[in-house]
């Protein structure tokens, strides 16, 4: 079967408007949450770590009703396309994970470090925010610390100023995980991503 | 808008407070919209998405970002997106309505559609995620303690994978609205949450279907933070006497459209269809 494109919507040049988004609202916790989704890897995973931070408010304040999506590259930069992330069977990496906040609105993921996905250029892991009171997900990226001269030559980061280039990029923990707080508002606005025309 | 009236704003109005009256809330909605009914006759350029900053919706005051949307082009990683299948959804739960032991109660419809990017190709095999409030217009969460009964034989929660031509399929029960504690007396018009990916996580959204000609809708500031009236219809589902089924169910369509990619469509690799 070959499936020819929506022609009796999509005829022209131009592209179809889009879906507006809305918030998730507070009762998305029956619902998106799924069994070991923030575990993209098991913690017995040689190399696991533990990715984690907190969402504020622009009061400071946590937010409790957030949920946290990830996305990103295995450890040697490659880029999973295995299904299964809602089915998790403990050997196959999807790259994918979802982690409701708790009630001090603390995320926690279990995963590796992602490699750079081309030679030279800054791993980062992709994240998708929800919450109550967000209209539309935010998207944004988080940044290994060791990054060096590709964090240095890193087309988004290299286009911010210093003190909001910071808000991209995880602190490492002793343990060897990484530290990403998300602030929607405020002081250390967290950088948020429009991937549209500009 | 400079973060000092963002405080001054968040004093006055703390979210769930019930604080304000429907008056007051549909005053400053008349506001918002009618500074983007000038900008768009001056401009032309119409807004496809919710504003972000849109205090009628208290809940927003404190978490919506002050600083524009940082542009950047897609790379990589985001250029692709997570993949689902028939291994993460059995095909049970695109039902809504047989979870249980016995039937829920209220309107049993069908709810279809499909997923297009925004050439208006399908968007295929990929995960649809569902939840909604009861026919009483009560959700089975703990934070939700609208008085309305629980009904024993419905969750609300639904999950499916798209067809090779996009579509996706539930069969559920209509939800009822709900009040809220935005402002007095505060009702939500029905609606069903949708979760949604695309060929890229750049296309990655959530959304709420709305049905046709609810009251509610110019009274609602989640609906109206939406400020364009074309983007808002793109929420609202069609009745569709085809779909519905003779002393069975009734039928709605609705079409979702996902942006944001950036990449050029092309049939999947080693597509057994092709």
């Amino acid at each position: 079967m070959s499936e020819a494109p929506v022609t009796q919507i999509g005829t022209g040049r131009k592209p179809l408007p889009p879906t507006p988004g809305q918030t998730v609202g507070p009762f998305f916790g029956y619902a998106l949450p799924f069994e070991r989704g923030s575990e993209l890897v098991d913690r017995a995973h040689p190399g696991a770590i533990r990715l984690h931070g907190v969402v504020y408010d622009g009061a400071g304040t946590p937010v409790p009703d957030a949920i946290v999506e990830i996305w990103q590259a295995d450890a040697d930069g490659s880029i999973a396309q295995e299904t299964g992330s809602l089915k998790r069977d403990g050997f196959t990496f999807t790259g994918f994970g979802r982690a409701p906040v708790d009630n001090v609105g603390r995320y926690t993921f279990t995963t590796v470090n992602p490699g750079p996905t081309s030679p030279g250029s800054a791993p980062f892991i992709a994240v998708a925010v929800f919450a109550r009171g967000l209209m539309n997900r935010l998207f944004t990226r988080i940044y290994l610390p060791e990054g060096g001269e590709a964090l240095a030559s890193d087309a988004l980061l290299g286009a911010l100023e210093p003190e909001r280039r910071d808000t991209l990029v995880a602190t490492r923990d002793a343990d060897g995980g990484l530290r990403f707080d998300i602030r929607l508002q405020g002081e250390g606005e967290t950088v948020f991503l429009d991937f549209e025309g500009r | 808008m400079g973060s000092h009236e963002v405080d001054d704003a968040a004093e006055v109005y703390s979210s769930d407070a019930a604080a304000c009256t429907q008056a007051q809330i549909s005053d400053e909605i008349a506001q918002l919209h009618g500074e983007y009914q000038r900008t768009l006759d001056r401009t032309g350029a119409p807004e496809a998405q919710p504003r972000l900053d849109f205090a009628p919706y208290r809940s927003s005051i404190l978490r919506h970002p002050t600083k524009d949307l940082r542009h950047t082009d897609p790379e990589t990683i985001e250029l692709v997106s997570p993949a689902f299948g028939h291994r993460d959804v059995a095909e049970i739960e695109s039902d809504l309505t047989i979870q249980h032991n016995g039937e829920p109660l209220g309107e049993r419809m069908i709810v279809t559609g499909r997923v297009l990017d925004g050439e208006g190709h399908p968007v295929r095999g990929q995960l649809v995620e569902i939840w909604q409030a009861n026919s009483a217009g009560r959700y089975i969460h703990k934070r939700d303690q609208h008085p309305a009964p629980i009904d024993p034989n419905f969750t609300g929660v639904g999950r499916c994978i798209t067809g090779d031509d996009g579509t996706y399929r539930f069969t559920t029960i209509k939800p009822g609205a709900y009040p809220w504690k935005n402002h007095l007396n505060a009702w939500r018009p029905a609606h069903i949450h949708f979760s949604l990916f695309g060929n890229a996580f750049t296309q990655r959204i959530a959304t709420q279907m709305y049905f046709p000609g609810d009251p509610l809708f110019p009274l609602d500031p989640i609906y109206q933070s939406i400020r364009d009236q074309s983007a808002r219809d793109r929420l609202v589902a069609s009745y569709d006497h085809e779909l519905t089924s003779p002393e069975w169910s009734l039928g709605y369509r609705w079409d979702i459209v996902l942006t944001g990619s950036g990449k050029t469509w092309a049939e999947p690799e080693g597509d057994e269809h092709e």
